[in-house]
């Protein structure tokens, strides 16, 4: 009976210690937002933020994720050679997008506004972009992967409902079946990219 | 008459079919089939709407962009004032789709912030009606009503100047070319000593322009990262219309699991 006690206080503990330490995926955006408004309004030459966005991106997105993802179907048909480089094009093409995407702006007003959780792997987080005088307010979602509650990672990037994950997935497909299933096809172009 | 009846009748049995007429090279299937209901876009006809979307990027560097920026030159004021008076006139479409999705609230409200905006915010320029409780509600038309009442996309393809469509959406556009736009009946149909036909085309081009202009950024930051732009917009039309057709406005709503379970899973 004792033991029994001991063994329920040792779990509730366990389980204390692990909410106590989860990242709540609201913090993470919250967090990230920041750093990078930090790095946009500060005064580094391009090059300096590209680097500094760059390490933001590969400490909170799922890169590796997010680029079996993209692949679709062709997924299941890869060799682990293939799946290698691919892997390490994706994560250059993805850092590259990203940095040149966000590297325009100056100093972009994320506020997140709620979170859903959808299931033990996912939760939504809800953003506005605040509106400037050239653009108006931009809702944005961020799907969270946070099977390693301790470590939530960005797997997605809804942006008025359209998923930026999914958009990607359906550009390298369409590559891809555009050259009879030939993944080498998406190979190049994305070399092609990199080297723009 | 007779010839545009036949064309009515092939655009909408092609329409009521979720993947319709097979093209030349057409097998490419969008979106999945196991993805929280989005149905299979056939882009049958995808070599020449590459060709056709190719002639549009060409004719927006040339015209459009140019003329997008030159209008973001306009002091804030002015170009709010524009957008709000063609979002007002757009409740004339939109308030009737309303009615026929069944939305009732909806076409009240809308119908009580085009009255307001319409006269006390002076031809729609001012958008009184928020301020007095009527928030903007989201745009509906033909096309979307067809797909709410069941009508499946189509065949997905690329009009020269009007972009990306489904044969579905441009049945709903051919139903405002006979009687469901309000205004296009009083501009183009009818001869009003009020309105010409030139109103009606000057508000649909100001209406690109504008939408152009307040997606300057967005449409250069899409252009420089991918490296399938046609696929890229394509995928953003079918997402933006299956959304819109299923009225959703929760991000949890839109998407499906099903893919990153199974990514999960291996």
């Amino acid at each position: 009976m004792k033991l029994i006690k001991h063994l329920i206080i040792f779990l509730f503990l366990l389980n204390l210690n692990n909410i106590l330490y989860a990242k709540d995926p609201s913090a993470l955006i919250n967090e990230i937002v920041d750093e990078a408004a930090a790095v946009l309004s500060s005064n580094d030459p391009v090059e300096s933020k590209i680097i500094k966005l760059n390490a933001i991106a590969e400490s909170s997105v799922d890169i590796n994720g997010i680029g079996m993802y993209t692949l679709g179907k062709y997924r299941k048909s890869i060799n682990d050679e293939q799946k290698s480089k691919y892997q390490k094009l994706f994560r250059s093409y993805f850092l590259k997008s990203f940095s040149s995407r966000l590297v325009d702006y100056t100093n972009p007003k994320i506020n997140v506004v709620s979170q859903k959780k959808i299931n033990e792997k996912y939760t939504i987080v809800n953003s506005i972009l605040e509106a400037t005088s050239k653009r108006p307010q931009v809702k944005i979602d961020w799907r969270i992967y946070t099977k390693n509650p301790d470590r939530p990672l960005i797997r997605d990037l809804i942006v008025e409902g359209l998923s930026l994950a999914r958009t990607q997935k359906e550009e390298f497909n369409s590559i891809i079946q555009n050259n009879d299933g030939d993944i080498n096809a998406l190979f190049k172009t994305l070399e092609e990219f990199l080297i723009k | 008459m007779n010839k545009l009846l036949a064309i009515l009748i092939v655009i909408l049995f092609s329409s009521t079919s979720n993947v319709a007429i097979a093209g030349d090279d057409g097998n490419l299937k969008l979106n999945g089939n196991n993805n929280n209901g989005y149905k299979e876009v056939g882009d049958c006809f995808e070599k020449i709407n590459r060709g056709v979307f190719a002639f549009n990027q060409a004719l927006d560097k040339v015209v459009f962009k140019p003329l997008a920026k030159g209008y973001r030159m306009f002091p804030q004021p002015i170009r709010s004032g524009t957008s709000n008076a063609l979002n007002n006139l757009g409740n004339v479409v939109t308030i009737p789709n309303n009615v026929l999705q069944g939305q009732f609230k909806d076409a009240g409200v809308n119908s009580a912030r085009f009255i307001i905006n319409s006269t006390l915010g002076i031809a729609g320029i001012f958008d009184v009606a928020s301020y007095y409780g009527l928030k903007k509600r989201d745009k509906e038309d033909y096309g979307q009503t067809l797909g709410v009442w069941g009508a499946g996309p189509g065949c997905y393809f690329v009009l020269p100047v009007l972009g990306p469509t489904t044969v579905r959406d441009s049945l709903g556009s051919v139903v405002n070319l006979i009687g469901g736009d309000a205004w296009y009946n009083v501009t183009v149909v009818n001869d009003t000593q009020y309105f010409s036909e030139a109103d009606y085309y000057a508000s649909r081009l100001l209406s690109g322009i504008d939408f152009r202009a307040k997606n300057l950024e967005s449409f250069d930051s899409l252009e420089n990262s991918s490296v399938d732009l046609y696929a890229s917009v394509r995928s953003l039309y079918l997402q933006d219309r299956y959304r819109k057709i299923r009225n959703i406005d929760k991000t949890t709503e839109t998407l499906s699991d099903d893919d990153w379970e199974e990514l999960d899973s291996q």
